[in-house]
C-alpha cells in the first residue's frame, strides 16, 4: 500500500534520512522506532512532501507521490495524526472533527462524526467545549477521531503515546487495535518500542537515518539487540 | 511586599519626573536672535509634582487597585458566568441587530448634517474593519499594509472617473475588485511568511503603493491628489443644484422639493450603510461556510491544517483577497464622499487605526468589530477640544482595553450549551 523505496531526504545540506525503505501492505500494523532524532518524524513527513525527498520514491497505492504537493497526497486516501496531536484547540470538539472531514460532503461528515463518537464517547460528551480545554488524553483521541474524518485506508500515527498516562495509551493502543479490524492500514510511529512492537504485524528500528533492524513484531521484541537498545535490557 | 512595592513605587515616580519635568518644564523663547530657556510658572511644575504623586500612590498600591478592578465582573470577560441557551442569544441577537441597522436607516433625517457626516466615515471604517477582520482575526495573518487596498479603491474610482468619466456605480465593483487582485498579487509572496516577516512585507507593501501614488505624478496628480470626483446618483439622479452631466436629472426637481445640500450628505450615508451591511452579512456568509473554517484552522495551527489536506496557498490567498476586496469597497465610497484624495489619506496610521480597530473589537468577533470602529471613530470627535491630547488618550485607552480586556470588546464566541436533559 505503502512503499518507500531508498528514500534520501534533506534539511539543507544537512541528510537525515540515508536511503531508507519500508514497506507498509494493505491490513497491516507496521511501527516504526527508534531513539530520539534517529528520523522518524523526518520519515513521516516525508510521505507527506514536507520535506520532500531528495532521492528515491515514495509510491501509495501504486501512484508514485513523491513529487505531488502535499495537500494532495492527503487527499488521496491517506490520514496523519501529527505529533504532539495539534488539534486547533480555539475550535470546538465538533469543529475539529468537521475540519477532518473538509473535502467530503455533509451526510459523510456525519456519519464519520458519529463514527468518532462511538469509537470515543468521551469526544461526544466535550462536543462543544474549545478543543485546547481537554485533557491530552482527550485531545489525543480527538486527534484520532480528526484523521479518520476524512474516511482514509490508511492512518500514519506520530508517537500517539506521547505524554500520556500509562492507562490512557493502554486505551490508544486498544483504539488502533479496533480500526485494523475495521481494515484500516496502521503505520505506527513510536518510542513506547513495547507497546508499539506488541501490537504490530511488522516493526522497523530507524537509526540515524537508517532502517537498523525489520522482523515481525513479535521477533523485535524478542530480539536481544532491540531489547537493550529500546526496551531497558 | 510592601517593601517591594515602595521601592518600585518611588522609582516609577521617579522616572515621571526625570520624563516630564524637562519637556514641560522647560520653556524656550525667542529674544532678539537668541533663544534662551525659562523656566514654566508654578502652575506646571506643580502639576508635573502632583503627576509623580499620583503615579507613586497608584504605585504603592498598584495591586488592591488591580484586584478591585479585576473584580467588577461587567469588565472582566472569561470570568464564568451562567451563559445563555445558544439558539436564545441567537434569536435576540438577530432581533437587536435588525433593530439597529432600522434605526440607523431612519436616524440621519432628524440629525445635523456633521454627524451624519461622522456616521458615514464611522461606516467607511466599519467595512474596512471587517474586511481586515478576516486576514488578521480569522485567518491569523498580520497585515500592516491593509490600507494600500483601500487606496487601490480610492484611486481606482478617482482615477476612472477623471480619465474615463466612470460614474460611482460602475466604478464600485472594479475598484473593489482591483483592490481583490491587489490583494491576490500581494499574496503570493508572503504565501511562506507568517507572523512578523508577514508583517514587515505588507507594511512594505502599504507604503509602495503610497509613495507609488505620490510620486507618478503624471497619472495620479501625486500630492496634489486628484479632485473633483463625482458623488453617486441615485437612478441617473445627481445631488447637485444643477445637473452636471447630460441626460442626467436632479434629485429635487424631479421630487419637486427644495434644493438642500443634506440630501447628498444622507444619501451617502445610506449609500455606505447599505455596502457596510452588506460586507457583514457577506463576511459571516464566509465564517459559517467551510473556507472560514479553513481560515481558523490555519490560523490554529497551520501544520494540522495542512496535515488534513488543506492548501496552505488557497486558504491564504482566498483571506487575503477577500479582505482587500472589501477594502476597495470602502475605498471607493471615501473617494466619492471626500472628492478629492491624495496620498495624505492612506499613511500608515490609517492601517494602525483599522487594525487597532480589530484587536480591540475582539479577534474574528463582526460585532466587536464593529463597536470597536464606532467608538475609535467618535471618541476622536468628541476629545475634540483635547484636540492636542487625542493620541494620548487613544493611546491611553488602547493601554487600558489591553490590561482589562485582552481579548478585545467582545471577544469571538464559540460557546454552544445546549440544555441536556436530567435524568
Amino acid at each position: 500500500m505503502l512503499v518507500l523505496e531508498n528514500v534520501h531526504t534533506h534539511y539543507g545540506k544537512i541528510e537525515a534520512l540515508h536511503g531508507v525503505s519500508v514497506e507498509v501492505k494493505k491490513g497491516e500494523i507496521v511501527s516504526l522506532i527508534g531513539a530520539n532524532g534517529a528520523g522518524k518524524t523526518t520519515l513521516l513527513m516525508t510521505v507527506c512532501g514536507n520535506p520532500r525527498a531528495s532521492s528515491g520514491r515514495v509510491i501509495l497505492n501504486g501512484r508514485d507521490i513523491t513529487r505531488d504537493p502535499t495537500a494532495n497526497i492527503m487527499r488521496s486516501g491517506i490520514a496523519i495524526v501529527p505529533e504532539g496531536r495539534r488539534i486547533f484547540s480555539g475550535l470546538t470538539v465538533e469543529e475539529n472533527l468537521h475540519m477532518g472531514g473538509f473535502f467530503n460532503t455533509k451526510a459523510e461528515i456525519r456519519k464519520s462524526q458519529d463514527h468518532a463518537y462511538e469509537l470515543f464517547p468521551r469526544l461526544k460528551e466535550r462536543e462543544h467545549q474549545r478543543a485546547g480545554t481537554m485533557s491530552g488524553g482527550e485531545q489525543q483521541m480527538l486527534a484520532i477521531g480528526r484523521a479518520l474524518m476524512s474516511k482514509p485506508n490508511m492512518i500514519i500515527l506520530d508517537e500517539p503515546s506521547l505524554g500520556l498516562a500509562p492507562l490512557v495509551i493502554k486505551q490508544i493502543f486498544e483504539i488502533i487495535g479496533h480500526l485494523r479490524d475495521e481494515g484500516i492500514t496502521v503505520f505506527l510511529v513510536e518510542q513506547n518500542a513495547h507497546q508499539a512492537l506488541n501490537l504490530a504485524d511488522r516493526g522497523y528500528v530507524l537509526e540515524t537515518g537508517k532502517i537498523r533492524l525489520q522482523d515481525t513484531g513479535k521477533n523485535l521484541l524478542a530480539n536481544p539487540e532491540v531489547q537493550n537498545a529500546y526496551l531497558g535490557g | 511586599m510592601a517593601a517591594l512595592n515602595f521601592k518600585h513605587a518611588l522609582f516609577c515616580a521617579f522616572i515621571t519626573l526625570l520624563i516630564s519635568y524637562p519637556i514641560l518644564g522647560f520653556n524656550l523663547e525667542a529674544k532678539g536672535i537668541n533663544v534662551t530657556i525659562v523656566g514654566a510658572d508654578t502652575t506646571t511644575i506643580l502639576g508635573v509634582l502632583l503627576a509623580a504623586v499620583v503615579v507613586f500612590l497608584f504605585q504603592l498600591f498598584r495591586d488592591q487597585i488591580m484586584g478591585r478592578v479585576g473584580d467588577l465582573r461587567s469588565l472582566t470577560a472569561g470570568k464564568p458566568k451562567e451563559p445563555m441557551a445558544e439558539n436564545r442569544r441567537a434569536k435576540i441577537e438577530s432581533w437587536v441587530l435588525t433593530g439597529i441597522v432600522v434605526l440607523a436607516l431612519f436616524w440621519p433625517f432628524f440629525m445635523s448634517r456633521g454627524a451624519v457626516d461622522l456616521a458615514t466615515l464611522v461606516l467607511i471604517y466599519i467595512m474596512l474593519a471587517l474586511g481586515l477582520n478576516v486576514v488578521v482575526g480569522l485567518a491569523g495573518l498580520l497585515d500592516l499594509g491593509y490600507v494600500a487596498f483601500y487606496a487601490v479603491g480610492a484611486y481606482t474610482f478617482a482615477l476612472l472617473s477623471q480619465y474615463l468619466g466612470v460614474s460611482f456605480w460602475v466604478a464600485l465593483p472594479i475598484g473593489a475588485l482591483l483592490a481583490a487582485a491587489f490583494g491576490l498579487v500581494l499574496g503570493f509572496p508572503v504565501l511562506r511568511l507568517r507572523g512578523d516577516y508577514l508583517a514587515i512585507v505588507t507594511l512594505g507593501f502599504g507604503e509602495i503603493i503610497r509613495i507609488l501614488l505620490n510620486n507618478w505624478t503624471t497619472l495620479t496628480g501625486g500630492p496634489n491628489g486628484i479632485g473633483g470626483i463625482p458623488d453617486p446618483t441615485l437612478f441617473g439622479m445627481e445631488f447637485g443644484r444643477r445637473v452636471k452631466e447630460e441626460g442626467n436629472t436632479s434629485f429635487h426637481e424631479t421630487f419637486g422639493i427644495a434644493y438642500s445640500g443634506e440630501h447628498k450628505v444622507i444619501f451617502l450615508y445610506l449609500i455606505a450603510l447599505v455596502l457596510a451591511v452588506f460586507t457583514a452579512l457577506v463576511i459571516r456568509r464566509f465564517m459559517r461556510m467551510p473556507v472560514g473554517r479553513a481560515w481558523e484552522a490555519l490560523r490554529e495551527d497551520e501544520i494540522a491544517a495542512r496535515s488534513l489536506g488543506l492548501s496552505r496557498t488557497a486558504v491564504k490567498l482566498s483571506a487575503f483577497t477577500i479582505g482587500a476586496f472589501f477594502a476597495g469597497f470602502a475605498g471607493t465610497v471615501f473617494a466619492s464622499k471626500q472628492g478629492f484624495i491624495s496620498p495624505e489619506s492612506f499613511v500608515f496610521l490609517e492601517s494602525a487605526i483599522i487594525l487597532a480597530i480589530v484587536v480591540l473589537g475582539g479577534m474574528g468577533s463582526q460585532i466587536g468589530v464593529v463597536l470597536a470602529a464606532i467608538a475609535v471613530t467618535i471618541l476622536p470627535e468628541l476629545a475634540r477640544e483635547f484636540s492636542e491630547y487625542r493620541m494620548l488618550i487613544f493611546g491611553a485607552a488602547m493601554v487600558l482595553m489591553m490590561v482589562w480586556r485582552p481579548q478585545g470588546l467582545m471577544p469571538m464566541r464559540r460557546i454552544h450549551i445546549e440544555l441536556k436533559k436530567q435524568e
